[in-house]
């Protein structure tokens, strides 16, 4: 080894960026190939009979069957891990799989959370029906009263979670005073921080435990792949929480806390979850994934400068009735958003459209545009769009949207990078088209 | 990095290029409070360690014999020389520790994660011994030769150079 250069780098906190383009990936000792080769296998040659029994005992660190890791998806997960100052990350399938492999891993039939009520529909319908046939039950509650958490929160809660930037109406998580909220009942905060990638915002750096993705939107950023990641702050004493402390009968007894310390959650996230539900990711995503964490910080900083732009822009365009942009100064979440997400709070919101007819209008202009792409995603590289009423919520009535929180008219928008005049020009011959 | 040390106890008893060259020159370590019994923690760092190369002798007077070596009840006893005392036992026990490792010239002391003991550092620092704390040397060893990172983990290494995971 070469002393002094590494000593020297060791001893440096690099930057994001830096990390970016460069954490959980050494160049290759045997090819030096520079960009992170994509291990399409399913297993793996042990080295010997010996290795191979520690390995399945957990004894050695190693790649056993891309189901529980993969050396392509391992460069992903340690990368994002670094991003959001984590001790390390378990990748998934997808981002509802992300969600289910941290249930999975922490609670036991019987056991409850207490969750943010704005939060990805996807989300709430896991979190309600397929929870419910687990046996855990979720208590949804309006996350901008920490005292409506309190009272939410009983002996059973082994939990508390939210939406860094929520659904619909672009709320912002209180994420430090939730931390303290729940470490003073023992019990660690998830935080699901798709919308805000960890260049606007880190969870853990505030005080959350663990940490969500669905890196299907941003962190993968072109629309290609369906991905997630659990991420830990390795901070969290799990040595009270049963399903991490206890011998693990699986494991010959093995009490994961204990063995793995702070490693404990993920170790048993990978090698019990993962390994029992098969919700892994594949090494071809893990690699497009990793060349999208490549551009994240130039991808959001364009992302929250048209968005704010576009929010700005519809604000005082006569055809809008409302938009909810934390950006915006007289949004009610501006404050926490320029707490939590300095640089921009996102670049997904909705807003309403100014009509006699709302449900007509709103599909009158989703017709009328030219750029934004129809269809149920964000966070791509292009614009998006989405009409709830005509689509998602279509077989609701006007009372019943209402009732859920979405109008009639509300459209939600995915700023996209597209040069910002086009944007608003769409958005505003759309806008002027609709007749309702 | 996971640990309870303040800054000043960091830079002094985790510095990363102390840790890799001790990994690197240590060939025999005395694990004090190895247990015999294969679901412990202490166990998984002896048997990754033995398969890695380094020969482990245990120190545990309830224990005849661990993973194939002959174990002693105190440091004092072991007949090998050790150029590693590495402790699974609690704080309050460490400064005795820390007192056989200087008397049989051990080169480094080590004490497993969470096991702080600022007294056993400085008898050992005095006596001119290698100290590293509140670290586990099997997680290091895992950071610098690659296998932390295939299980997901963050090594902090962040480096443009060839092949560069070993120490
Ligand atoms: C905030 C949030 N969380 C989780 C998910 C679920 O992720 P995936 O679609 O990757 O399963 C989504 C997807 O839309 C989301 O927007």
């Amino acid at each position: 080894m070469n002393g002094q250069t590494h000593m020297a780098q060791e001893k440096r906190k690099f930057g994001f960026e830096t990390r970016m383009l460069h954490a959980g990936h050494i160049p290759d000792p045997v090819t030096g190939a520079r960009a992170v080769p994509i291990y399409q296998t399913t297993s793996y040659v042990f080295e010997d009979t010996d290795k191979a029994a520690q390995l399945f005992e957990l004894k050695q660190y190693g790649n056993i069957y891309t189901r529980i890791n993969n050396p392509t998806t391992a460069t992903f997960e340690e990368r994002i891990a670094s991003l959001e100052n984590a001790t390390g990350a378990v990748a998934t399938a997808s981002g509802m799989a992300a969600q289910m492999t941290t249930m999975m891993t922490l609670l036991e039939p019987g056991d409850e959370i207490v969750s943010s009520a704005h939060l990805y529909g996807g989300t709430v319908t896991q979190f309600t029906h397929t929870f419910r046939k687990l046996g855990i039950t979720v208590h949804f509650v309006d996350p901008t009263h920490i005292d409506d958490w309190a009272a939410a929160i009983t002996p059973k809660t082994r939990a508390l979670y939210g939406e860094t930037i929520g659904n619909p109406r672009g709320s912002i998580l209180d994420i430090e005073a939730l931390a303290d909220l729940a470490h003073a009942h023992k019990m660690p905060l998830i935080v699901d921080s798709t919308f805000a990638t960890p260049y606007l915002c880190r969870p853990i750096d505030w005080g959350a435990d663990l940490v969500v993705h669905s890196a299907t939107k941003f962190l993968g950023g072109h629309g290609n792949s369906i991905a997630g990641v659990v991420l830990d702050s390795g901070k969290f004493d799990f040595s009270t929480f049963s399903t991490i402390a206890d011998p693990d009968p699986a494991y010959h007894g093995l009490k994961f806390y204990e063995t793995f310390g702070h490693y404990g959650f993920l170790m048993k996230a990978r090698a019990v979850t993962l390994r029992d539900t098969g919700a892994a990711l594949s090494p071809f995503n893990a690699f497009l994934l990793i060349q999208g964490l490549e551009t994240l910080s130039l991808r959001m900083e364009r992302h929250v400068q048209n968005a704010q732009a576009v929010a700005q822009f519809l604000s005082q365009h006569p055809k809008v009735d409302w938009v909810a942009y934390a950006g915006l100064p007289d949004n009610e979440y501006h404050a926490l958003a320029q707490k939590y997400t300095p640089k921009g709070p996102g670049a997904i919101f909705t807003f309403g459209i100014k009509a006699s007819n709302p449900r007509a209008a709103g599909k009158e202009f989703i017709e009328s545009l030219h750029l934004f792409s129809h269809l149920a995603n964000v966070g791509d590289a292009r614009s998006l769009v989405i009409h709830p009423a005509s689509t998602t919520h279509q077989q609701l009535s006007d009372e019943e949207l209402a009732a859920g929180g979405v109008d009639a008219g509300m459209i939600r928008l995915s700023i996209g990078l597209e040069t910002l005049e086009d944007l608003l020009w769409d958005l505003d011959q759309a806008l002027l088209s609709t007749s309702a | 990095m996971n640990t309870v040390l303040d800054e000043a106890a960091r830079i002094k008893y985790q510095d990363p290029g102390t840790v890799r060259t001790i990994l690197s020159n240590t060939k025999t370590i005395a694990m004090v409070g190895l247990s015999p019994k294969s679901e412990r923690p202490s166990h998984f760092v002896a048997t990754y360690l033995q398969y890695e190369g380094y020969r482990v002798i245990p120190v545990n007077p309830m224990a005849k014999e661990v993973l194939g070596e002959k174990s002693y009840p105190d440091l004092l006893s072991v007949p090998d020389k050790i150029d590693m005392v590495n402790v699974f036992r609690h704080p309050d026990e460490c400064p005795e520790i820390a007192q056989q490792a200087v008397e049989i010239g051990a080169k480094t002391l080590w004490l497993q994660l969470r096991v702080v003991s600022l007294e056993a550092a400085r008898i050992a620092e005095e006596a001119g011994l290698n100290v590293i704390m509140d670290r586990c040397v099997k997680i290091e060893h895992g950071r610098y030769n690659g296998s932390l990172h295939w299980v997901g983990m963050n090594t902090e290494i962040i480096t443009a150079r060839r092949g560069r995971r070993y120490f």
